[in-house]
């Protein structure tokens, strides 16, 4: 057997944004026909690692290999140039023009001048060939499923001065099982061309099934590349979230209340609730009084659990009771009415208000109940504001800054104010505590089993296993848009670490 | 914080630039011609004593604009924009008209009618008609926008092309002349001295003020207009909102109608509320609202719209033939647009304190 | 089988509906006005709106490149072109110059704005709309009035019959304008790349610049594009009216803009054709046809017609959209 060859190799790469070190002395390397699969969880620097291979961002430090020679990637169009694809997870082509003019548009044949459609047909219909994906390139890009739409991107990206390597960014994210094993066909083709592959993705399962090697990012750097074969599903959960196996022998005990779930009061009983497409039917109870915490990986379905019992989405299987009362209506203003209330994951697209001061994001959704025509008076909302900004010591100048000028950790505050200012009986916090600084995520852990000793019901939904652990009463798990496992009282981080991974 | 100064306040202000842009207009009609400012009181035979001068003639006609642009602001406000407002204009016009007027179809116009001086219906019904109009026009524009979801600017399209065709229909086709005095007193009568518009383009100032700054209305609209989703999320109805910021939008430009409609003594179908969309989007824009959406203040809007006629008027007295003033005004539209442009706007940001949310003295 | 026609009938439907619009039109108004039914009638659509299918051209062009694009100046531009080139011809210079003044000024100005869309990142909306209050500004500035033109040139132009054989019916040569310019832009449309990059942006801007498509200098051209066809539209109109006059073609970016509607395009880009303009630009002269030849019905409901008519076309393309985006 020949020696494998490397094509891509990264030595040393390190990359700073302002205020935070994204890439630090991080390796990787590429084998010539090979799938590599690069995993890690939000902030681990995947995407910037990309960037700095195909020219979007220029590495600070380090140098890269392309087949031996060092290059200097300069730009996207110049990462084209050297044979390096890249594949989105947003499909980048247009719709509205036939699959041929998505392949070849670009370098297409011409004759005298003007477009020589025949030709490009036949081009177009030889590279798909190539694929063996079955596909009539006269049609619009828009009449194929957005699977066939990821091939077209990937054929395009092939056929552009024969590339060697492949990038593929969360392919899989809008597929389903038969589509992906289309992929994944045409991706064993290619690895039989000798091309590089690395495929990104936050699908265990799917890593599992196609990579020959993976690499571990977290916090900017380089926990390993491993053989697939030779890493258990645990080891890769537990290198992702940056623990050992030995460690995880140690147990941490999740504490316990005086009271058990039996004599809690139920608050909100979801039996069965799902939406097609992103989370299977769970069944969900919350009590007062108590914490449940949410453990998965990146894409297991948690933010589309809470979002259904929100009401952002209205669910199409099973039923949601509140108190008793079953819910037909589905609205982020119903749920407020109720008494609920959701922190988003995303503070930014989803939570903040950016131009709106500290002051009118607090009484957003407060006035939000109160309707339009009572409005908070200046004093309330003075008060108010003044009131949280103390209880969560918010960091801010005055009141009548504007939120999008304060740090991370205190936008995630203020919107934590707006839903306390509203008095829910059930919380939901989405990663409440990423990208917080220390001092503040224990502050809001603390905060959160307080709300819970005076009667709330709070969810606690969380990347990092330590705090979910901590926080919690109970903690469920979701893996692949499902929910796996429930634990109460005594859990330990392995526990939840396998039923992540998916071992029992 | 308590010792900011009124300055300090004013500078911070949305109002600001406009203003300074006025103020500059006026200091230029000052030096070049001292006569634009005379102000004297006449002796009017159906109106009374009443001030008379270039200043005054700038606020009585500039009112309907003024109005236009308090709908306008709101609109904006939502992230949207209302091009049928010229059209909503010619609508309310041809309503009163027609509701005056007797001769109906194609009847003949005699000269009975001519000088009856009286109207088939009660003047408050027909201005209760107009108003009527007018809104409903909105909220057909609204309900496009936040129910349908198609994109402002093709919903209100629609209105535009489809809008003076309506009020062709109500008027027959004809460019109605209106014979009834009493009509004629919005556009130009007198109280105490003021022209009515002024009170008119104030009053409705002061509704719309009292509607986005003393109920939760202003605060939702902004936020709607910032970042719709994370309102929407803080359990925010954002449909109803843009439906409102339509809907009061087509009020204000059924009001419009009115006063241009008395002014005039007609209603045109084809010429009335020509091009207003461009001049109250323009006064907007001077008045420093972002045509992205969110903050917003409605009395900066107000001195962008007395700018823009300022502007025409100086233009007007100045002698430069009528002609002229279409190229002109497009030189001060390239203007404000290159001022506000995001690159001015980063190298203000730069030069000024970042602006607070000083509503008290904005409006 | 089945399937074929159903795919045909789905990526051209709008177009076959057009057509059959027209049909339906101009068979309704034959049998109400039986002088209808002279070949004549049929082109003297041509003739009557040669300049409205020469600027709806360009208008689709615009509008088919996405980004909320549109040119409101075209109306100004024809304004611009008929008085400038009225007052050139009287102060003696050959129209031989004139008239590749005229498209230079056209290409120009439509650059220019196309610059400032891309570049200054303003809204094209407010972008062309300023263009028109420029050119129809300036046009009020070269003459208040109307400027007749008496070159020679012109007139053998504007008042040579064209016969057609086999019919009884005649042409002039400035109708051919429109035509020819159309068979232009369904070859740029459909066998250049700067046509195809336009329907790519149209449909996703972001993407069309990620596989590379000259994106920043596509949007330029296509205003420039829709410049020309302006310009070709005044000199058009001034040789029908032979003058120039500031009031012309006052509205005609309305009328335009429903044309290319009914045509089929849709006012977010990336669909729709030049060919479906030609027959929105024919429904609308057919409609005026018709009022003309009942005679009682005033002008104005012409616009109520052209009104209702973008309303349902507007309605249809968002029903096809929304089924399409569904899938």
């Amino acid at each position: 057997m020949n020696e494998p060859i490397d094509v891509v190799r990264m030595l040393d790469i390190t990359k700073s944004f302002p205020g935070v070190v994204a890439l630090e002395d991080v390796e990787f390397t590429l084998r010539k026909g090979e799938i590599h699969a690069l995993v890690g969880e939000n902030g681990a620097g995947k995407s910037t690692l990309i960037k700095v291979l195909t020219g979007v961002e220029q590495p600070d430090h380090g140098t890269i290999q392309l087949e031996g020679q060092v290059v200097q990637v300069r730009s996207p169009q110049h990462s084209q140039e050297l044979g390096i694809s890249t594949v989105y997870q947003e499909v980048n082509l247009c719709t509205n023009i036939s699959v041929a003019e998505n392949i070849m548009l670009g370098r297409e044949p011409r004759r005298f001048g003007s477009i020589h459609w025949p030709k490009m047909n036949e081009q177009a219909r030889n590279a798909i060939n190539r694929l063996s994906i079955d596909v009539d390139v006269t049609q619009p890009l828009g009449n194929y499923s957005v699977a066939i739409q990821q091939m077209v991107a990937i054929t395009r990206a092939l056929e552009i001065l024969s590339a060697k390597v492949l990038i593929l960014d969360e392919p899989t994210s809008s597929l389903d099982i038969h589509e992906t094993n289309l992929l994944f066909d045409v991706m064993r083709k290619l690895k039989n061309e000798s091309i590089g592959i690395i495929f990104i993705t936050h699908f265990l399962d799917q890593v599992y099934q196609i990579a020959d090697r993976i690499t571990v990012l977290r916090n900017g750097k380089l926990v390993g590349t491993y053989e697939a074969s030779s890493l258990s599903r645990v080891e890769l959960v537990a290198k992702m979230l940056g623990r050992s196996l030995t460690e995880l022998d140690a147990i941490a005990r999740v504490k316990s209340h005086e009271k058990d779930t039996e004599e809690k009061q139920q608050l909100v009983e979801a039996k069965g609730l799902g939406l097609a497409g992103s989370l299977e039917p769970v069944d969900l109870e919350l009590y007062a009084n108590d914490v449940l915490g949410v453990a998965g990986l990146l894409g297991s379905g948690r933010t589309e659990m809470a979002g259904l019992v929100f009401g952002i989405d209205a669910p199409d299987s099973g039923s949601l009771v509140v108190e008793g009362e079953k819910v037909s209506k589905f609205s982020p203003l119903e749920s407020l009415k109720r008494g609920i209330a959701l922190c988003p994951e995303d503070r930014k697209a989803e939570g903040i208000v950016g131009d709106l001061t500290v002051r009118e994001n607090i009484i957003l959704a407060l006035q939000a109940r109160y309707g339009w025509l009572k409005f908070l008076s200046p004093q309330r909302q003075n008060e108010i504001a003044d009131r949280y900004i103390e209880l969560l010591g918010i960091v801010t100048p005055s009141a009548e800054q504007l939120v999008r000028n304060l740090s991370g950790g205190n936008q995630q505050k203020v919107i934590l104010a707006r839903w306390l200012a509203t008095n829910p009986k059930v919380l939901i916090l989405d990663e409440p505590t990423r990208g917080v600084d220390v001092g503040a995520k224990t502050e809001i852990q603390k905060l959160v089993m307080e709300l819970a000793e005076e009667g709330k019901s709070c969810v606690f939904i969380s990347s990092e296993l330590e705090e979910v652990v901590r926080v919690s009463d109970r903690v469920a798990v979701l893996r692949d848009r499902k929910k796996v496992a429930e634990y109460a009282g005594d859990v330990d981080d392995k526990t939840l670490i396998q039923a992540m991974a998916g071992e029992a | 914080m308590k010792q900011t100064s009124f300055f300090k306040k004013l500078r911070r202000s949305q109002i600001f630039w406009p203003l300074v842009a006025w103020v500059l207009i006026l200091i230029f009609d000052a030096i070049v011609e001292p006569g634009f400012f005379r102000l004297g009181i006449i002796e009017d035979p159906a109106y009374g004593k009443h001030l008379y001068g270039n200043l005054v003639d700038v606020f009585n006609n500039g009112a309907p604009l003024m109005l236009v642009a308090i709908g306008m602001t709101l609109v904006i406000a939502t992230g949207g924009v209302d091009l049928s407002v010229g059209a909503v204009i010619a609508i309310s016009a041809a309503m009163g008209a027609v509701l005056i007027n007797p001769a109906l179809g194609n009847e003949l116009i005699t000269n009975e009618i001519l000088t009856r001086n009286a109207t088939n219906t009660p003047l408050p019904l027909i201005v209760l008609a107009g108003l009527a109009a007018g809104t409903v026009c909105g909220l057909w524009n609204g309900l496009l926008v936040s129910r349908v979801g198609i994109q402002p600017m093709v919903a209100t399209l629609i209105l535009m092309v489809a809008g003076r065709g309506i009020a062709q229909l109500i008027t027959n086709g004809q460019i109605m002349t209106i014979y009834y005095t009493p009509y004629f007193w919005f556009g130009n009568g007198y109280i105490l001295g003021l022209p009515v518009s002024i009170y008119i383009v104030a009053g409705v100032l002061l509704l719309a003020w009292l509607l986005v700054r003393k109920t939760a209305i202003g605060l939702f609209i902004e936020s709607v207009g910032i970042n719709a989703k994370s309102t929407y999320y803080s359990g925010i109805n954002e449909k109803n909102v843009k439906l409102l910021a339509y809907a009061f939008c087509g009020f204000c430009g059924a009001i419009a109608g009115l006063i241009l409609s008395s002014y005039v003594h007609s209603a045109d179908g084809n010429n009335n509320g020509l091009n207003y969309e461009l001049d109250a989007i323009l006064a907007v824009v001077m008045g420093g609202t972002l045509m992205t959406g969110g903050r917003f203040s409605l009395f900066a809007s107000v001195i962008g719209a007395l700018v823009i006629w300022t502007f025409t008027v100086t233009v007007y007295s100045l002698g430069v033939p009528a002609n002229a003033l279409l190229a002109a005004k497009a030189v001060l539209v390239l203007l404000v647009i290159l001022l506000y442009s995001d690159y001015s706007r980063r190298l203000m940001n730069r030069l000024f304190e970042r602006r607070g949310s000083q509503h008290d003295t904005a409006n | 089988m089945i399937q074929r026609t159903r795919a045909f009938a789905l990526r051209h439907g709008s177009l076959l509906l057009t057509i059959a619009v027209f049909v339906l039109t101009y068979f309704v108004g034959s049998q109400l006005y039986p002088a209808m039914q002279k070949p004549q009638v049929f082109f003297n659509l041509f003739i009557n709106d040669a300049s409205l299918l020469l600027v709806s051209i360009g208008m689709t062009m615009v509008i088919l490149s996405g980004g909320g694009g549109i040119d409101l100046s075209v109306g100004g531009v024809i304004a611009l072109v008929s008085t400038a080139s009225a007052a050139l011809l009287r102060s003696g210079i050959s129209p031989y110059i004139v008239l590749p003044l005229m498209i230079l000024l056209g290409i120009a100005l439509g650059g220019l704005m196309g610059w400032i869309i891309q570049y200054l990142k303003v809204q094209p909306f407010i972008a062309t709309l300023m263009g028109l209050f420029f050119a129809r500004g300036m046009a009020y500035i070269i003459s208040l009035t109307s400027v007749t033109i008496t070159d020679e040139m012109y007139k053998t132009f504007a008042l040579t019959p064209i016969h057609i054989p086999f019919l009884k019916a005649y042409i002039y040569p400035t109708t051919l304008v429109g035509p020819i310019m159309l068979l232009v832009a369904i070859y740029l449309s459909f066998f250049t790349r700067f046509g195809r990059t336009i329907y790519a942006m149209g449909n996703n801007e972001q993407s069309a610049m990620l596989m590379g498509l000259p994106v920043a200098r596509t949007k330029i051209m296509v205003y420039a594009f829709s410049g020309l066809c302006s310009a070709l539209g005044g000199i058009v109109f001034s040789m029908s009216l032979l003058a120039g006059y500031g009031q012309f073609a006052s509205g005609m970016e309305l009328d335009s803009i429903a044309a290319v509607v009914i045509g089929g395009t849709s006012l977010s880009g990336g669909i729709g054709n030049v060919i479906g303009t030609l027959f929105g630009v024919l429904i609308h002269g057919t409609i005026v046809s018709i009022l003309q030849f009942n005679g009682t019905l005033s002008s104005w409901w012409t616009r109520i017609g052209v009104g209702l008519l973008t309303l349902i076309a507007i309605g249809v393309q968002s029903i096809f959209f929304l089924r399409t985006k569904r899938k």
